[in-house]
């Protein structure tokens, strides 16, 4: 199957859940998994989440989510134009953090890793981040979820 | 499902919501850090019965209420996680910090 879509959000606490909830229907008609969304929605949720912190400080900006079907792959691609990442390697060490104060885990690079099949980071201080990740569906779930 | 905080026996039970993220994971902790230092709590048991989803925003609410509360001899405790809320719990090393009941 093949499908595209291309969503451009402020980038709000409030929306964190409308990503999450869109994303998870754009992958509705090829019958996941409870757990392949779980997974989904859980990447979805840490990268924009990451936006609203720390590209924007909270201020609010744009978020743009692109995804892509191909077959049973899908491809995602969370943008922001924010301040960007300085050393992109120290971010995606676990319980890494730039905001303890907010009581942030630093456990959301980690997350994306383990709950998609692929996960890139590029980013340019002071022009932004694109987070790209890609999963293939229909694979056994490591667990289950929601039971 | 409206979280709800009731305090029984020096325990400060905390029902959580649906969906614990960035957005509803501040409200918790605020509402939680109040009644530790209002009430006489010494532990905080997280009750995870309606829980759906919590991406690492969770981590954080348990492990600050665990920083609030340890110095002072308090637990926490995990109470109806499923597996996948415990998996991500392992994944953060959160289960060395509290105690995840059955």
């Amino acid at each position: 199957m093949e499908n595209e879509i291309r969503m451009e959000m402020a980038a709000l606490p409030e929306n964190e859940g409308f990503a999450r909830i869109a994303v998870a229907a754009f992958l509705t008609p090829l019958n996941p998994t409870v757990e392949e969304i779980c997974d989904v929605k859980t990447a979805v949720s840490e990268a924009v989440t990451n936006a609203v912190i720390h590209a924007y400080d909270g201020q609010g900006g744009r978020i743009r989510i692109s995804c892509r079907l191909e077959g049973d792959l899908l491809h995602m691609e969370i943008e922001d134009f924010g301040k960007g990442i300085e050393d992109v390697k120290q971010a995606m060490e676990p319980l890494f953090t730039t905001r303890a104060d907010l009581e942030r885990s630093g456990m959301g690079f980690a997350f994306m890793e383990a709950f998609m099949d692929g996960l890139e980071v590029e980013s340019t201080p002071g022009k932004g981040t694109k987070v790209i990740m890609e999963k293939k569906l229909g694979n056994e779930p490591w667990v289950s979820c929601g039971e | 499902m409206q979280q709800q905080f009731e305090v029984i026996d020096h325990y400060l039970m905390i029902r959580l919501p649906e969906e614990i993220d960035h957005r509803s994971s501040s409200e918790i902790s605020r509402r939680a850090d109040h009644m530790i230092l209002d009430r006489e709590v010494s532990d905080v048991v997280f009750d995870f019965s309606d829980t759906k989803f919590m991406d690492s925003s969770g981590i954080g609410v348990l492990a600050g209420r665990h920083r609030k509360i340890s110095c002072f001899g308090g637990k926490v405790y995990v109470i109806h996680a499923d597996e996948r809320i415990r998996r991500i719990l392992r994944m953060s090393g959160l289960t060395d910090l509290v105690e995840i009941m059955e």
